[in-house]
């Protein structure tokens, strides 16, 4: 009896403890939102969780929420702070200029949460539906990187939100029919391609061209689709090799590399293994006349391998030097929309201390231009109507041409951005300096070639 | 066959720097059988001491590792006494975890202050060229150091009293005590001649590759594979161990795609355990 | 009565899973359903491991390949063999108990720390593989098409409440079937292999096939629940699914409520995972997460190595009979 009495006791402690535990754990969750914003919060994300009843009383200021998680640790870190550095600096500029302004005198403006995703996908769906879910988020931005943004998509196409994606540049995420995701990035499969016309352009008497690419999901993504464009130019490829992510010698790779002669090498990975490997190439002598990797060449940073950087071409989604202009959008007969390039790398470096935009920074900034576009475009924040407005997007801003799949097989993938192409160069007093390449009408400098 | 001869110089040179960071932990777990998971995490300081030295001081890479070291026995004595002592003879499990929370500190501190972007120690001793072999200044350099320093170890290991006294209480720690064997020291002593040999690794590793907080990983996994090849508990053993596994990275992409290595040496790894757990060098129990 | 007072112990941890259940089912909240659904992954994920680790006093430190392996080959049956989920998930079971009973023969020879390094290096060698192997997507992975969802109740939503509903029915079994163990003479056995192998043995324990069945029974599990993971997440791919550190905090869970009890691995999943989400949505802490986690679990290992559920019943020999 005694016994049965302990157990029920013990009972109504445990459940107790286990409701309080759940209870106050609800709490400590609520003021992380406005703790990560800057703006005022709490009265407006409830404002903006019912649009929909907002609408016809055509309040004079809405204040829209946007979610995302930011990879603020794990090995995502760097590349995903430089995006929501160039997303936050877009919301910014919209608040400062007293937000969007719809034809019925509302004016929009801009809030956002987020959390820390660790850089890997065990939380996401979790963060995500708090976002969608919890914290009203209306439209949602992606994680960083095509894996984290695969299992956010799931939510967000679960609820019926919108979400921009910048940093997934994998094909496969926009095959498997989702309807509310879209594009900001040059997907995957064109990431190379430009390389091989460059490369075209640059010396047709090359034939010979190795592949080399980590061994990771959007690395063979891209070298995939180059390899099937290549062999049609006509090229041989005399290597097609991955290597593991966690590579750091990559020695006997680049002796089987220089066995099998090759004249051109694309291919690498992301950051950290693709400078690495450049390193690696010069320090043994490599005798290449053409060498083009992913990812890393168009960061800042990569200028830090000194001499190694020298001649190394790399794929960009945009680059400082990229003359998209007002001008240029006439002559496509596009609609121009946003602040210009110039403008973008001086707010950018006045925002973050100097740092220098890479095309992470642009992506973010450019995912939320798409959004206060189509807002525009939809003269609504109704989802339905912002998303018929992305459905219909064709522009030209500072960050290239976008415009949106949306065929059942490849909704929402980028069809109108092109990636540019760069190459480091040494000026006349000896600095390293990126310089486009290609598209040529684009073209800032010659190429060096064959690389020294 | 020109590229084969240069894998495997290629390897063996990476393969003395892979050997001393495989005797730290061979080190510890011979002395105290404790497999210590903050390993990674150590060596990826190595390198940012080397680095913070070189590019906040300008000191020769070299010095920072002589610096480097100290701090290493220095921060192992400490892990030793805050976090290994209380459980040194608990079950096996303990260390581990107390181990793998230093782990965790370590690289949550280290994202915070250095983020997880790369760095880069730009130096360089340039390169010679022997026929088909392309032999790296900072990587020859970095394999004498190795030597030097394994042959540091076994002398002091040999020849000093408390290099006897560790061998003392490795073998068996009781007797060792009614020797009147300070065990308490000497162990935190193990320990931190262990985390220094990592750091030395880091270090060393910091001069030719570049790295981030979260590196350390990769090598502490190779330091397992390692420490497996040459015996657990043979700091002398993890030499051979290293060269052996850089040969075989050097080799393997001869004759098969080069995704493949981390699958045959985690194979080897798991055999070698269930057919020789005292290593290829090891005695017979 | 009789019978009340005998099964206490797997009640009150029915009772708590229960509880958490029926969180979002009363509050209707997705929010609540996903934070739920973390800690009751690792629950379940916790309590399985248990049947190795705390009955047996194996540390299998690359317990995450079972939860990967099984979520491969599920998820390959269900993405490319167009497999509905309920035999994918079987199918992702099997898988895993075979390969922990085939491993289990060769790697429990291995004694303390060898067999941890073991089961590493078995870990990182089928991850190796998987991103090699071409039928699984090798590193690109495989994904689901969204429109499979409607096949589980008419859309994403009710699939993922489907999902959470399974899970929970799951994480009962897992409890039961490790209840079952710890007080069975097969359960004895592994106590008797935990405190003394070798005179266990002497004893009359076949400690070998003891020790590959508990090995096999806590793999089938995470196999299992692999595949409903990665079902729900849309996509699969080599580094997420054999994440070494996954197992690193499937120990540390086990370890803070208690190992070799019942109760014990299912407050310990859950606590951790509610801890993590706090942590990682506080303002204050989010930024130095990791470090302040690190430091807790030393406090755990250095003071309380038996864990909540251990230093309650040293502390109150009373209530044994209910914290089992």
């Amino acid at each position: 009896m005694k016994r049965i009495f302990t157990f029920f006791v013990l009972l109504l402690i445990v459940m107790g403890a286990l409701l309080t535990a759940c209870g106050s754990s609800e709490t400590p969750a609520e003021p992380a939102a406005p703790a990560a914003d800057t703006a005022p919060a709490a009265s407006d994300s409830t404002a903006a969780e019912e649009p929909a009843a907002a609408e016809p009383a055509a309040p004079e200021e809405t204040t829209l929420m946007i979610g995302f998680t930011t990879s603020q640790t794990g090995k995502q870190n760097v590349s995903s702070t430089r995006q929501v550095n160039g997303l936050m600096l877009w919301m910014d500029q919209v608040n400062e200029a007293g937000g969007l302004e719809l034809s019925d005198g509302t004016r929009v403006k801009f809030d956002y949460v987020t959390y820390d995703d660790e850089s890997n996908t065990d939380r996401v769906q979790e963060l995500y539906t708090r976002l969608a879910t919890e914290d009203g988020a209306d439209f949602l931005i992606s994680p960083y990187s095509s894996g984290l943004t695969a299992a956010a998509a799931v939510i967000a196409e679960q609820y019926g939100k919108v979400m921009i994606t910048t940093g997934a540049a994998s094909d496969s995420a926009y095959q498997q029919g989702y309807t509310q995701v879209y594009q900001a990035y040059t997907p995957a499969s064109r990431y190379l391609t430009g390389a091989v016309d460059l490369l075209t352009t640059l010396d047709p008497s090359v034939k010979r061209v190795a592949f080399v690419y980590e061994n990771s999901k959007f690395s063979t993504s891209v070298v995939e689709a180059a390899k099937v464009y290549a062999e049609e130019q006509g090229y041989e490829v005399v290597l097609f090799e991955g290597y593991d992510p966690e590579t750091t010698d990559f020695g006997p790779f680049i002796n089987k590399i220089e066995a099998a002669a090759p004249d051109a090498i694309l291919g690498g990975g992301h950051f950290q293994d693709g400078s690495t490997f450049a390193r690696q190439i010069d320090e043994k002598n490599i005798d290449v006349n053409f060498f083009t990797l992913l990812v890393a060449p168009p960061e800042p940073d990569f200028a830090d391998l000194g001499q190694a950087a020298v001649g190394v071409v790399g794929p960009s989604q945009w680059e400082p030097l990229a003359a998209f202009t007002p001008d240029s959008a006439t002559e496509a007969g596009l609609d121009w929309y946003g602040i210009s390039g110039d403008e973008f790398v001086t707010t950018y470096e006045g925002a973050y201390a100097g740092e220098e935009p890479s095309y992470h920074s642009a992506g973010g900034y450019a995912a939320g231009m798409i959004l206060a576009k189509a807002i525009e475009n939809a003269d609504s924040v109704e989802p339905e109507a912002v998303r018929d407005a992305l459905e219909d997007m064709d522009i030209l801003t500072f960050y290239g041409h976008v415009k949106f799949d949306t065929s059942a097989e490849n909704h929402g993938l980028q069809i109108g951005h092109s990636m540019v192409y760069i190459q480091w160069q040494e000026d006349a007093s000896g600095n390293l300096a990126k310089q486009v390449l290609w598209p040529l009408e684009g073209a800032t400098a010659d190429s060096l070639y064959p690389k020294p | 066959m020109d590229f084969l001869s240069a894998s495997i110089v290629d390897g063996l040179l990476l393969g003395f720097v892979y050997g001393v960071a495989a005797m730290g932990l061979t080190l510890i777990w011979g002395v105290m059988n404790v497999i210590n998971l903050a390993h990674g995490p150590i060596i990826a300081l190595g390198m940012f001491g080397v680095y913070l030295i070189f590019t906040a001081l300008g000191l020769n890479p070299y010095i920072g590792i002589v610096l480097v070291a100290l701090l290493g026995l220095l921060l192992g004595v400490l892990i030793y006494y805050v976090a290994v002592h209380r459980v040194i003879n608990a079950p096996h499990l303990s260390t581990l975890l107390a181990t793998y929370s230093v782990n965790m500190m370590i690289i949550g501190v280290g994202t915070a202050v250095f983020s997880t972007s790369p760095r880069n120690v730009d130096f360089s001793l340039g390169s010679v060229e022997l026929g088909p072999i392309t032999l790296l200044g900072s990587r020859a350099v970095a394999a004498v150091a190795a030597v030097l320093v394994t042959g540091a170890l076994y002398i002091f290991l040999y020849r000093t009293r408390p290099g006897r006294y560790i061998r003392a209480v490795a073998n068996n720690r009781d007797a060792a005590e009614l020797m009147g064997v300070p065990s308490t020291r000497i162990l935190a002593l193990s320990f931190g001649l262990g985390t220094m040999l990592a750091a030395i690794a880091g270090g060393l590793i910091a001069t030719f590759f570049p790295f981030t907080i979260l590196a350390g990983g990769v090598y502490e996994l190779k330091s397992f594979v390692i420490s497996v090849l040459g015996g657990l508990g043979n700091p002398i053993g993890a030499l051979f161990g290293g060269l052996i596994l850089g040969v075989l990275e050097g080799i393997i992409p001869t004759f098969m795609p080069t995704t493949w290595v981390p699958v045959l040496e985690f194979v080897l790894f798991v055999l070698i355990l269930l057919v020789r757990p005292s290593g290829i060098f090891g005695a017979k129990k | 009565m009789n019978g009340l007072r005998k099964y206490s112990g797997l009640i009150l941890a029915i009772v708590v899973v229960l509880a958490l259940v029926a969180w979002p089912t009363i509050n209707g909240k997705d929010i609540t359903r996903e934070v739920v659904f973390t800690m009751i992954l690792s629950v379940a994920l916790a309590s399985s491991l248990n049947i190795l680790l705390g009955y047996t006093g194996y540390v299998s430190f690359g317990h995450v390949v079972f939860f990967g392996l099984g979520g491969y080959v599920g998820f390959y049956l269900m993405a490319v063999q167009n497999w509905s989920l309920w035999p994918a998930m079987l199918a992702g079971g099997v898988a895993s108990g075979t390969l922990a009973f085939f491993l289990g023969k060769a790697i429990l020879r291995l004694r303390g720390g060898y067999f941890a390094l073991a089961t590493i290096g078995v870990n990182e060698a089928v991850r190796a593989f998987i991103n090699n192997y071409k039928p699984f997507g090798g590193p690109v992975g495989l994904s689901l098409n969204f429109s499979v969802y409607q096949n589980y109740g008419g859309g994403a939503r009710e699939a993922l409440w489907l999902s959470f509903y399974m899970l929970a029915a799951l994480t009962i079994l897992v409890i039961i079937v490790s209840y079952a163990v710890r007080t069975s003479k097969f359960g004895l056995g592994l106590l008797a292999i935990r405190e003394d192998e070798d005179a266990a043995e002497i004893m009359g324990v076949r400690a070998p096939n003891a020790k590959t069945w508990a090995y096999v029974l806590s793999a089938i599990f995470p196999g299992i629940l692999g595949v409903l993971f990665f079902f729900k997440n849309g996509n699969i791919e080599p580094a997420p699914a054999f994440r070494l550190q996954l197992s690193i905090e499937m120990i540390v869970m086990v370890m803070l409520g208690g190992q070799g009890t019942v109760l014990g691995p299912i407050l310990g999943g859950a606590g951790y995972q509610r801890f993590r989400g706090f942590l990682l949505t506080n303002p204050l802490f989010k930024n130095i997460q990791l470090a302040v986690a690190g430091f807790l679990l030393l406090i755990i290992v250095l003071f309380i190595p038996a864990g909540i559920i251990g230093w309650v019943r040293n502390r109150f020999p009373k209530l044994r009979r209910v914290l089992q």
